[in-house]
């Protein structure tokens, strides 16, 4: 077996003094894909910041390792150089900073933590092109600024093609199946299998059971306030739909996922 | 909660940035006492050999600085300023035996410049610009007059002028910016040090980028910079004005005055990367900056195009301005101003119409950051006869932080019903989730800000000068370094 990519223990974590997360167990090792589902406030989405280090989540206790680093210990930028990605569930519109601009400087300087050398734009185009096609984004939003006026659609898309061009080793996709019709959930899940392979694994945070239809997780846990409360497999998915999260809410919390 | 304390502990670790070109070079400086009188303006006329004309039009205008108020409507907030302690007059002590050449400057003027990152050498020669370099009040380098004087341009110093060109000087000096034109004005008239000229005659097409680095370098020294450009009939000209100023205890005034005059068919092109010493992180110790630039289109189509990057001074006031006279002519102001820490701009144009078919261009781009504060003032005026006038605005104000403020003055008066005026205004903030999605891409935080604002500028980059807009956009970077944690 494989040693683990993810290692999250016994995570506290509070926003604003609130106290959300309340203990999270989870070990993610190379190549799965573990699915996050949860009621609404469940702590789903904290989960998923508190990995990438977004400001204003407040970590009481607990560790997070990713490869058997403190990962809570790097900044931001660096757990993505690391390999650390989250497709945000409201990515965010960048006025003036062109998507193709933006995209080079994240690639240059997560090459350039590795070690590898830069590209210049010629190499950099022609990865873009591979990568758009991958993913079957419009060239057309390459050029255009980040995320400006992009509708919910074309934006979730760009975050998988963000996705396909930075090769993370961990995915983290909060809610990518939010907003989206089933045309473009067919088209982002598409993009997202594309990127399945035995070196990257991701973790699908949703409320839906239908994103697991097009994205067939190995592993599955229920999130309920703040806690997992049960682990399984994919069929544990069906259970939920048909049951709702209700009858897991008075179950007590399940021992160490996996 | 301990991780927002984290941040701003960063926040304010990364926005004590030192100034990056703070350093005093030891020139003995020939200097005369603080205070101002007509013995003083009589001193100064003395010490540089000024005919009687020049004295006399020194004299009127101090006169009636006299019954002048400093003015208060700007949005600008300091402490009184005390006229009789500033001294108006310093002059590096080499001047007496004026340097021919670069060889014979001072090395460590010379120094100071490359410390500067401006090797005047390697620039001279390698890009082909001329410079005219005031150190202080006195021009002490001049460069490729030759060159220039062979078809015809005149690029010396004011000083230079006044005893070579008098017939030019006193034809054009004060025919844009009165004498009596405002406080600052006045003043500057009654004691200007020296500064820039450039004539360029009928029909030519100034063959080099000409270019002037100001520098502030002797303690309490006020700096009243002079400049007069003049485009004749179908001339052309682009002018380029860089500043830097060494870090400093007490606050320095610097008012300056501009003039530009294009006759028929002219253009000039005016280019300002302003870096005066803006203070301390508390703002102590930085430039008061009251500058009055104008330029007059005095003949058809002739046109007038100020570009500026105002990243320093502890106040900045300035409102490059066009005078559209000629039918058919243009005026364009492309600005980027830039206020972090405790700096505070007031800053804009005026595009006053009064030819037929006369156009302006607006483009105002505002950054505030730290505890800065940043105005937009603006007039755009379209007299009765200006039929067919034209104007488009935009200004922009971004904002880095919550404690900073942009405000945005805009005047227009229209008075001629077949103007098409066109106004556009913005405000956006580089908030937290942005810098953080930067981040989650593995880019760091001053990079994201970086890329962020040089986004924001782009527009008034592309104005600048190829050279210009490199360092333009690296100013910005020291600027704003750290502005978000």
């Amino acid at each position: 077996m494989t040693s683990p990519l993810l290692e999250v223990e016994n995570l506290h974590a509070s926003v604003a003094g609130n106290e959300i997360l309340r203990g999270v167990d989870l070990t993610v090792r190379a190549g799965e894909v573990h699915a996050v589902m949860g009621p609404n406030g469940s702590g789903k989405s904290t989960l998923a910041h508190v990995i990438a280090g977004r400001p204003g989540y407040m970590v009481t206790e607990g560790t997070v390792r990713f490869r058997g680093r403190d990962l809570l210990a790097m900044p931001p930028e660096e757990r993505a150089r690391e390999g650390v990605f989250l497709a945000f569930q409201y990515p965010v519109e960048i006025p003036g900073v062109s998507n193709v601009y933006f995209l080079k400087a994240a690639v240059n300087a997560i090459r350039k933590h590795r070690g590898l050398p830069e590209y210049d734009a010629i190499e950099f185009l022609s990865l873009v092109k591979q990568k758009a096609k991958l993913v079957e984004i419009d060239e057309d939003l390459v050029k255009r600024p980040v995320n400006e006026g992009f509708s919910g659609g074309e934006k979730k898309r760009n975050e998988i093609f963000q996705m396909a061009l930075l090769d993370p080793a961990l995915a983290i996709l909060d809610e990518t199946d939010s907003g989206l019709d089933i045309d473009a959930l067919r088209v982002v899940a598409g993009g997202v299998n594309q990127l399945r392979s035995p070196e990257r694994s991701m973790l699908v945070v949703t409320h839906y059971q239908r994103l697991l239809n097009y994205i067939v997780p190995d592993f599955l846990h229920v999130l309920v306030e703040g806690r997992i409360v049960r682990s399984g497999g994919k069929e544990l998915a069906l259970e939920l739909e048909e049951k709702g999260y209700a009858w897991l809410e008075k179950e007590p919390p399940a021992v160490a996922a996996r | 909660m301990e991780s927002v304390k984290r941040d701003n502990a960063s926040v304010l670790e990364l926005t004590e940035g030192e100034y990056k070109a703070g350093f005093v070079t030891d020139i003995e400086a020939e200097t005369i006492p603080a205070g101002l009188s007509e013995d003083v303006i009589r001193l100064i006329s003395a010490k540089k050999n000024e005919p009687q004309w020049m004295l006399d039009w020194r004299l009127k205008s101090y006169r009636h600085w006299l019954t002048m108020k400093e003015p208060t409507w700007q949005n600008v907030h300091y402490p009184p300023i005390d006229y009789q302690a500033i001294v108006y007059y310093s002059a590096p002590k080499s001047r007496k035996d004026a340097p021919k050449s670069l060889e014979e400057v001072d090395p460590k003027l010379l120094e100071t410049y490359e410390k500067l990152g401006i090797p005047l050498r390697e620039r001279a020669k390698l890009a082909g610009v001329a410079v005219d370099a005031v150190f202080d009040s006195v021009s002490v380098a001049t460069t490729f007059r030759a060159e220039l004087e062979k078809v015809g341009v005149i690029f010396c110093s004011f000083s230079e002028a006044v005893q070579n060109h008098p017939e030019l000087v006193k034809k054009y000096l004060g025919s844009v910016v009165p004498h009596t034109d405002n406080f600052f004005a006045a003043l500057n008239s009654a004691v200007f040090s020296d500064g820039s000229f450039c004539f360029v005659p009928k029909g030519v097409r100034c063959p080099m980028e000409l270019s002037t680095y100001f520098r502030i370098n002797s303690a309490n020294t006020g700096q009243f910079e002079r400049t007069l450009i003049v485009a004749e009939d179908r001339a052309y000209v682009s002018y380029l004005e860089g500043c830097t100023a060494p870090i400093r205890d007490e606050n320095q005034l610097h008012a300056a005055v501009v003039e530009l005059v294009a006759l028929e068919g002219a253009e000039i092109k005016y280019s300002t990367v302003q870096n005066w010493y803006p203070g301390d992180s508390e703002g102590r110790g930085g430039i008061f900056n009251f500058v009055t630039k104008r330029g007059a289109c005095r003949g058809r189509r002739s046109k007038i195009s100020w570009t500026q990057v105002e990243t320093g001074s502890a106040i900045t006031w300035k409102y490059p301005s066009c005078i559209l006279q000629g039918d058919d002519s243009v005026g364009e102001f492309y600005s980027v101003a830039v206020t972090n820490h405790r700096q505070q701009a007031d800053t804009g144009t005026k595009m006053i119409h009064i030819g037929k078919n006369t156009k302006s261009t607006i483009v105002s781009k505002g950054i505030s950051a730290g505890r800065g504060q940043n105005t937009y003032r603006g007039m755009v005026k379209i007299l009765g006869k200006a039929d067919g006038a034209r104007n488009y605005s935009q200004c922009d104000s971004l904002l880095i932080g919550d404690r900073c403020g942009a405000h945005t003055f805009p005047y227009i008066e229209v008075n001629n019903s077949t103007a098409q005026m066109e106004h556009e205004a913005s405000t956006s903030k580089i908030g937290e989730d942005q810098i953080f999605y930067f981040q989650q891409r593995g880019i760091s935080p001053e990079e994201a800000v970086n890329m962020i604002v040089n986004g924001f500028c782009k527009v008034v980059f592309k104005e600048l000068p190829m050279e210009f807009a490199v360092e333009a956009q690296k100013l910005l970077g020291v600027s704003l370094e750290g502005s978000v944690g």
